[in-house]
């Protein structure tokens, strides 16, 4: 039988360490929505979208009560846009109908977010993907709840270089699309390496083609609590201090596989996975960043850093993948700056710089994310640091991604605020230099020697 | 068995066990065990209940204690026992 110490445990974990499911995301296959005119292809969307998501935020607050565990978001994610909207879609324009009927589809159900105007991209482009690419500043511009994201290069299919500088120059006119909301059209837009076809997260859930007709996928969240546990062995060695980890990210997927199990029963719809992720809010003592200083560094971003960061990172994963079977691809640490009030403090004292940042991405679970830069950054520099992001990625077959947001008016020193989760972030300076004729080269930079397994 | 943990904490005063268990049998809800202990000053009692017989929803039963609660000056929650067995037994 429990006994009160687990029960008090598991409460305090709530009340006081930020323990929550971030998020419940359901997933919806858009195939058969294809159509070759443009006003019955958002139609089905509308139709489609409305139908199978109409309980899931009533289903994720009656879940809620019964165990008295918050669950911050209800998500969306479909089948990505340019696959579905391809025969119908003929123009940037045309596309971008498709992204304000997700919108509506989705503030029709009350849902947080919807992903999945996406393309992928990860070896060539078809028409379809590059008018949606180019819909992407005006899809922005003109909805609240869509997030997009793109998939530029693999482990298998190398990078994409043709989308990676198509993708600077977007990244740029989003955020002069949106300038009047601090740009905050990039806050929702993403590109990845290595993309999984399961991730819950926003911006970058999308549905993947190889996925069932609906799944629920869950994030789980907790940098409170294991900081919370890590507190009480300070000084110890590295296998306790492991172990601590280990033990806490087992309790909280836990959690997570009973809010996905119970949602996937009461939606009927199949249970695809569930993503650990110590993904940090702007709440203070719900940060990656304090617990990277919990391990033992003065600040993130100090030596030790990366190292600490990949502990925390494998031993998360250890405890989740005891938890349960079905453990999604992005399990580990997120380290978004403008998310996390560690994050934050170490950009304004000087101790976290943008290259340290992109060291971190090689051992933390995704990549450099929420990182506000001057609005003075060029297109070509910002497809630079993509492409060093995604060969991160490429070369490591890990997932990394790239969210930054270059502030229309802003620069180095000055603050931009997004708000809710999304939280506010110091401008980070990047690196001078240019890299306009590495980009400019056409083409696509071949899949890496390690990716000749058969 | 449908077993749901109840758990009081708060300022211990008189009558909170009396008050909680008068509503739990005018609901139908079964007692199967209760224990308690002083957690940083405040009061903590934790029940285990079975409400297969109860006359009300589980969501009633939850908003009404979380009312009582609120007269008696203490916070009353009401969880399904699952999320303490998932997190704390393999």
């Amino acid at each position: 039988m429990i006994n009160i110490g687990e029960v008090i445990e598991t409460n305090q974990m709530v009340e006081r360490e930020n323990l929550d499911v971030r998020t419940i995301t359901l997933g919806i296959s858009l195939l058969d929505c294809a159509d070759a005119d443009c006003g019955r292809l958002n139609e089905k969307i509308y139709n489609k979208i409305t139908s199978l998501a109409k309980d899931l935020v009533k289903t994720g607050e009656a879940i809620e009560n019964n165990y008295c565990i918050p669950i911050v978001n209800k998500r969306i994610s479909v089948t990505p846009i340019a696959v579905v909207g391809g025969s119908a879609c003929r123009s940037p324009e045309d596309f971008v109908t498709v992204a304000k009927t997700m919108d509506q589809a989705a503030k029709e159900v009350g849902v947080n977010f919807i992903g999945g105007y996406s393309a992928l991209v990860s070896k060539g482009m078809t028409a379809a993907d590059e008018n949606l690419i180019r819909s992407i500043p005006q899809a922005l511009k003109v909805t609240d709840v869509g997030c997009i994201s793109a998939y530029l290069g693999s482990t298998k299919t190398g990078i994409n270089m043709d989308a990676v500088r198509l993708m600077g120059e977007i990244i740029k006119e989003t955020a002069e699309a949106t300038k009047e909301n601090d740009s905050l059209g990039c806050a929702k837009l993403v590109v990845f390496c290595n993309a999984p076809d399961d991730n819950p997260f926003m911006a970058g859930a999308f549905h993947g083609v190889t996925e069932a007709e609906a799944v629920i996928n869950v994030g789980v969240s907790g940098p409170g609590v294991v900081k919370t546990a890590l507190e009480k062995v300070r000084g110890e060695s590295f296998e306790v201090l492991c172990e601590t980890i280990k033990k806490t990210a087992f309790k909280v997927t836990r959690v997570g596989q009973l809010v996905a199990q119970e949602a996937s029963k009461r939606l009927n719809v199949p249970f695809g996975i569930i993503d650990l992720s110590l993904a940090p809010t702007p709440a203070v003592g719900d940060s990656v960043a304090d617990i990277l200083c919990e391990i033992g560094l003065e600040h993130a971003g100090a030596p030790g850093t990366t190292a600490a960061l990949a502990l925390l990172n494998d031993q998360v994963k250890k405890g989740g993948i005891m938890a349960s079977s079905y453990v999604g691809g992005l399990s580990g640490a997120f380290i978004p700056v403008s998310e996390d009030q560690g994050m934050i403090n170490a950009v304004t004292d000087g101790a976290l710089s943008l290259e340290k940042l992109e060291a971190m991405t090689c051992v933390c679970s995704v990549g450099l994310d929420m990182i506000a830069v001057p609005g003075t950054t060029k297109a070509t520099t910002i497809s630079g640091i993509i492409a060093d992001e995604m060969a991160i990625g490429m070369i490591n077959q890990k997932t990394t991604a790239v969210r930054l947001i270059p502030v229309v008016g802003k620069g180095i020193g000055e603050t931009v605020e997004f708000g809710g989760l999304l939280g506010y972030a110091p401008i980070m300076p990047v690196n001078p230099f240019g890299c306009d004729a590495f980009v400019n080269r056409r083409g696509r930079i071949p899949a890496p020697v390690h990716s000749f397994k058969n | 068995m449908n077993k749901v943990i109840i758990t009081v904490v708060g300022k211990d005063t008189v009558g909170i066990i009396a008050k909680v268990c008068t509503y739990l049998s005018d609901s139908g809800v079964n007692v199967l065990d209760i224990s308690q202990t002083i957690v940083s000053g405040y009061f903590n009692m934790m029940m285990i209940v079975d409400m297969s017989a109860a006359n009300k929803s589980f969501a009633e039963v939850s908003e009404q204690l979380d009312a009582l609660g609120d007269q008696i000056g203490v916070s009353v929650k009401c969880q399904k026992e699952e999320i303490f067995l998932k997190m704390h037994r393999i």
